[in-house]
């Protein structure tokens, strides 16, 4: 409770800081969440009327945009993120079979987390690396032409274990 | 005796591998005592060879790759020998025939240095265009970027002459240039390369295009999925506020342009231009009416040039060598050189920049050398995910606008993804329905609904469930999204969906 509530007022310290830095700028709301999300993980409840009332817009229309942008998440991810590309060039390369394989490896689909806290899944539309599919993005690393097997790899090196 | 040595730090060469391969590079000659200079280079676009290490040897640059970690010690050796004797080595870099047979203007810098020095940059012509226009009036700089015939290469072709005369003939005191760099479309990395490759080429076309219309702000709206992209730009700004490229005194001539460099959030629909001015205003990413034409009520209501970034790049050629020199290269209206991303199921991906006017079997097989699992091609998605699927009847034709046009199809942005006969067209036409409701913006009924409706008719006919009678709803279904959807999303999605029926029937019945 006492964590909790102290994690509570300093993230609150945060999301005002923020608030500051972007709030003179124009059309500011984007870069405002992209930072909040950066310092916190995710984009907590507790920002929106903050943001809404700093920035002179509705609570709606704060919950509006991050409700639209895929890239906003309003709850805390896994340790890492796992995107998988799932556009054309990287289903020409086996792109849908590797897509099964890891909801499967996980047992997760997108958009959820492993059991462990260690990966979210994330479906992704192409990230401009179409020459040498398939793609997927770690983190902020891009890896390129991954099967199965280069999957289980990157996976084992996160600690997912295979019996997971 | 020093080495000097490059290894792009380009997204692609990084997802193969190019970082381990420069911390083994490193040690190795440390523990040789070899003094090494290593440069970070950007790609020159030959992806299929990633990593691809060069080496000045004798007066020109050796290409090696793809290289691996493993090659390391025996590559060093080979240097200190006969570097043609190496297994991966691959001749004179400007001799691979992959990129001496192109025509490469916007691409000319690619690879060749680091993308960040700006002493490298302006060995290299780079500036030369913004001097010229520094000293042009800006209906000068105007009237030679419609003179060279340049059209929009973000996918619509709009001639981008006549989009900056309209935002210079608009009266408002504060104009702006937008650069649309959210490259969503799948199979295409034009933009990325470049940003990547030669950053200051995009900044360069921006401040010159703020000068010819009067705007004195500019944005780089960039996709969240380009990290990299994003250091070097933002990079790239700062050391071009530095030298006075930027800023209320440009290079002492008393004109001022200001930079800001955005992410976007992950949403295809931005790359639509109206909807990246509501993304870049702070609000969802949904399309507006047109008109008013952003040229005229554009970035918070004022006058805005929205071009992509290789039509801003094509600029700085115009400026430096002449509107007739871009004006001479391409066929009918489409003018000067079109970058074809080869993308997919291919043998050599990568990027080729040749004059409009090649045709697209010339650009899979001869430069993409077919698919890389060997299988014979099948079908080739040209023009993103709003593209039309061509089958072998359809290779021949020349990549131009109108004669793509002609044939239902789009260059869009020269993204070329190429399919084995393993593919399933009908799970294909699936996924452009899938596509679009995922990625609608909602504003309108026949994308936002249609979409849904299109994935629902496409499952029944994959089911085989009453096929001839779904497959006739579908066709009107495509009808009403062509003809009633605001902007390209709903109403480009029937193309890939209808050729896939009108070409590869046999998948759907």
């Amino acid at each position: 409770m006492g964590v909790e509530q102290a994690n509570s007022e300093a993230g609150d310290q945060l999301i005002a800081a923020q608030i500051a830095r972007f709030r003179d700028v124009p059309g500011g709301l984007l870069p405002l969440l992209h930072a909040v999300q950066a310092s916190l993980g995710f984009i907590p409840a507790t920002a929106v009327p903050a943001i809404a009332g700093a920035l002179g817009l509705s609570r709606a229309e704060v919950h509006g945009v991050i409700s639209f942008y895929h890239d906003f998440r309003t709850a805390p991810a896994g340790r890492h993120v796992l995107q998988l590309c799932r556009a054309e060039a990287c289903q020409a390369m086996g792109g849908r079979a590797l897509e099964a394989h890891a909801r499967a490896r996980l047992g997760i689909d997108y958009g959820g987390t492993s059991s462990d806290g260690a990966v979210t899944l994330e479906a992704v539309y192409c990230l401009g690396n179409c020459a040498c599919s398939p793609s997927v993005r770690l983190d902020d690393a891009i890896h390129a032409r991954v099967d199965n097997a280069r999957l289980d790899e990157l996976l084992a090196e996160l600690g997912v274990g295979a019996g997971e | 005796m020093s080495l000097r040595l490059f290894l792009p730090r380009d997204t692609t060469a990084l997802a193969l591998g190019a970082d381990a391969v420069a911390i083994a590079l490193q040690r190795a000659a440390a523990e040789r005592d070899l003094p090494l200079q290593l440069v970070r280079n950007g790609s020159r676009g030959l992806f299929w060879l990633e990593p691809l290490l060069e080496a000045e040897h004798a007066g020109r640059r050796i290409a090696f790759g793809p290289v691996t970690v493993a090659a390391v010690p025996s590559l060093l050796e080979a240097l200190a020998g006969d570097p043609g004797a190496h297994p991966l080595c691959l001749g004179a870099t400007a001799e691979l025939p992959y990129l001496q047979s192109q025509q490469r203007v916007s691409f000319a810098r690619a690879g060749l240095g680091d993308p960040l020095c700006l002493d490298s940059y302006r060995s290299q012509q780079g500036f030369v265009g913004l001097q010229r226009a520094l000293h042009l009036a800006p209906r000068d700089i105007v009237s030679a970027v419609t003179e060279s015939g340049l059209r929009g290469r973000g996918g619509a072709a709009f001639p981008a002459g006549i989009k900056w005369q309209t935002v210079l003939d608009t009266p408002g005191e504060q104009k702006y240039i937008v650069c649309n760099a959210d490259e969503g479309d799948s199979g295409t990395f034009a933009d990325r390369l470049l940003m990547e490759a030669d950053p200051y080429q995009l900044l360069e076309g921006m401040i010159i295009a703020g000068l010819a219309v009067g705007a004195t702000q500019g944005y780089i709206y960039l996709r969240s999925e380009y990290p990299r992209a994003a250091e070097i730009l933002a990079q790239a700004i700062a050391r071009a506020r530095a030298e006075h490229y930027l800023g209320d005194d440009i290079r002492g001539s008393g004109r001022a342009f200001e930079l800001h460099l955005r992410s976007g959030a992950g949403a295809y629909i931005c790359g639509e231009e109206t909807a990246l001015l509501e993304s870049l205003e702070g609000r969802r990413g949904t399309v507006r009416a047109k008109p008013p034409l952003p040229a005229v009520h554009g970035l918070f209501g004022r006058p805005t040039v929205v071009n992509n970034v290789l039509t801003l790049a094509a600029v700085t050629t115009i400026m430096e060598k002449g509107a007739a020199f871009y004006r001479d290269l391409g066929t009918g209206r489409s003018r000067g050189t079109l970058a074809v991303q080869l993308a997919g199921n291919i043998r050599r991906g990568g990027l080729v920049e040749l004059a409009f006017g090649a045709t697209l079997r010339t650009l899979v097989e001869d430069y993409g050398g077919g698919t890389r699992s060997g299988r014979p091609v099948r079908a080739i998605q040209v023009g993103g995910p709003l593209g039309a699927y061509l089958p072998k009847s359809q290779w021949d034709t020349p990549l131009d606008y109108e004669a793509f046009a002609a044939i239902g199809a789009m260059l869009g942005h020269g993204g070329v993804v190429v399919f084995d006969d393993s593919v399933d067209m009908a799970q294909q036409a699936r996924f452009a329905m899938e596509f679009c409701a995922a990625e609608s913006c909602g504003k309108c009924t026949p994308c936002r609904i249609g979409s849904v409706r299109g994935v629902e008719v496409l499952d029944r006919v994959i089911a085989r469930q009453d096929t001839a009678r779904q497959i006739d709803l579908l066709r009107d279904l495509c009808g009403t999204m062509e003809a009633g959807s605001l902007c390209a999303m709903g109403g480009l999605t029937p193309y890939p969906v209808r050729s896939a029926l009108d070409h590869f029937a046999e998948d759907f019945s």
